[in-house]
């Protein structure tokens, strides 16, 4: 296996691989006048076509655009907001992962609410959360709970965990998201032109490949399921290229050895178990009905929401353009705050704090392009 | 963890085992996962097993790169 995983970065097969993209890109703008476009729907996708050099090597032949898949930068302001007023309560710990902690709420971060004293923990593996409501009896502690397919499961582990051990004062502010009705929305709306998607190899596992084929039948366009590393980046583009210039729609699984066709059906049980569809709102987009998943009301007691009420005003606005950032309509650099007023060190949006934001992607990886 | 690289499993128990990523371990959940064995690969998601690695699928994937590389090769020589 590390042979394997030695190869996926191997430039003397990377090298004629971007070669090869190119000429199929090249082979596709002769034939239809412009690049191919596809939107990489996955954040961690977004940092890996960056970080590997992939996006930088392509620019010039193939539009890579980021989409919605950065869990932290599609939540909207009112729920990070919200997320953050949460956290004032007394007697509260809240468990978060790493990319909230800096992201802007209207007033404050969580990280400033951390450093004037409130009780806020960084969590890796987050079934940790209910260990600490146990070693915490006296106080509550609540899980925020974001995230896309891959990350939801996890977020039902707690609840069996909690559930297990007869604990009482666990919580999840739960704001999911579901890939699915993003895409659709995107293909709706139809602001913008794509050729395909490059399908993410984590939620994959999850769904399963047969979960797109909607793709193929309502909109008669491609996706391809790919992985992270450099290899598996440059086939999967290639792919798509390759379906783009015959014209047809097909889902490929381009990551099999890990996704199958469908998906993890001990997870299926676990999320039929406890969640149910429920509205969500995005960045930059609005309420998109059935988006998310919520706790179903018999487990109403491990439901943030449902136990503990919080007070927001309107958010604040500012110039960010993150909600235009993840409906692929600009790129990080066409927002006037990038590099200027928004960076790493002070980052305006969410798309600039996450790990997996396009705009952090693009100022790590990709500004000597421009 | 890195995104996307597979954790070898080094020590199996019940519902978690220990993974060596790279050199460095760490205990994973593994009860998405019950068909697990020791030595499996698994891809690993904030704390938990969510994908056994299939090594055949792995290695075609390999293959399939070479092969493109080569015809490559071949038409430019
Ligand atoms: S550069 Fe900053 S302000 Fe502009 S869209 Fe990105 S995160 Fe928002």
């Amino acid at each position: 296996m590390q042979e394997i995983l030695k190869q996926s970065n191997n430039p003397e097969i990377c090298k004629p691989l971007v070669e090869a993209v190119i000429e199929k890109a090249k082979e596709f703008e002769e034939k239809f006048g412009r690049k191919p476009a596809f939107m990489e729907v996955c954040g961690s996708h977004t940092m890996s076509l960056a970080r590997t050099g992939v996006k930088p090597c392509l620019v010039d032949h193939v539009n890579l655009i980021s989409g919605p898949g950065c869990p932290v930068c599609v939540t909207d302001q009112k729920s990070i907001d919200a997320m953050i007023a949460l956290a004032e309560g007394e007697n509260r710990i809240i468990c978060t992962f790493g990319d909230m902690m800096r992201v802007p709420g209207s007033t404050k971060t969580l990280l400033d609410s951390k450093i004037a004293g409130k009780d806020i923990r960084v969590l890796y593996a987050p079934v940790e959360a209910v260990r600490v409501a146990e070693e915490n009896p006296d106080k509550e502690v609540i899980f925020l709970g974001i995230g896309f397919e891959t990350t939801i499961p996890i977020l039902t582990l707690m609840i069996g965990e909690a559930e297990k051990r007869g604990i009482k004062n666990f919580s999840i502010w739960m704001t999911t998201k579901l890939v699915e009705p993003v895409l659709r929305y995107l293909l709706d709306a139809g602001e913008v032109n794509l050729d395909g998607f490059l399908l993410p190899g984590h939620v994959s596992i999850v769904l399963g490949e047969d979960s797109y084929k909607y793709l193929v039948d309502e909109y008669h366009i491609s996706g391809v399921i790919t992985g992270f590393q450099t290899a598996e980046l440059l086939s999967g583009i290639y792919k798509l290229i390759d379906l783009a210039l015959k014209k047809e729609a097909a889902i490929v699984n381009n990551h099999p050895s890990v996704v199958s066709k469908t998906g993890n059906l001990v997870i299926h049980g676990w999320l039929d178990k406890y969640l149910t569809e429920c509205d969500e709102a995005w960045r930059g987009i609005g309420i998109i009905p059935n988006s998310g998943l919520d706790l179903k009301p018999e487990y109403d007691q491990y439901n943030a929401k449902k136990r503990f009420t919080v007070e927001i005003g309107e958010p604040r606005k500012t110039k960010c353009r993150c909600g235009e950032v993840i409906r692929g309509l600009i790129k990080p650099n066409e927002c006037s705050l990038f590099g200027k007023a928004c960076h790493p060190m002070n980052p305006i949006g969410p798309c600039m704090v996450s790990a997996e934001g396009s705009c952090a992607a693009h100022y790590q990886y990709m500004r000597e392009s421009f | 963890m890195c995104v996307g690289v597979p954790a070898k499993v080094v020590k199996k128990m019940e519902f978690s085992a220990v993974v060596d990523v790279m050199g460095s371990q760490t205990t994973v959940g593994t009860i998405f996962v019950p068909e697990l064995e020791l030595g499996d690969y698994v891809i690993v998601h904030a704390g938990q097993a969510m994908s056994i690695v299939d090594e055949t699928y792995a290695k075609e994937s390999v293959e399939e790169w070479r092969k493109l590389v080569d015809a490559r090769n071949s038409e430019t020589v």
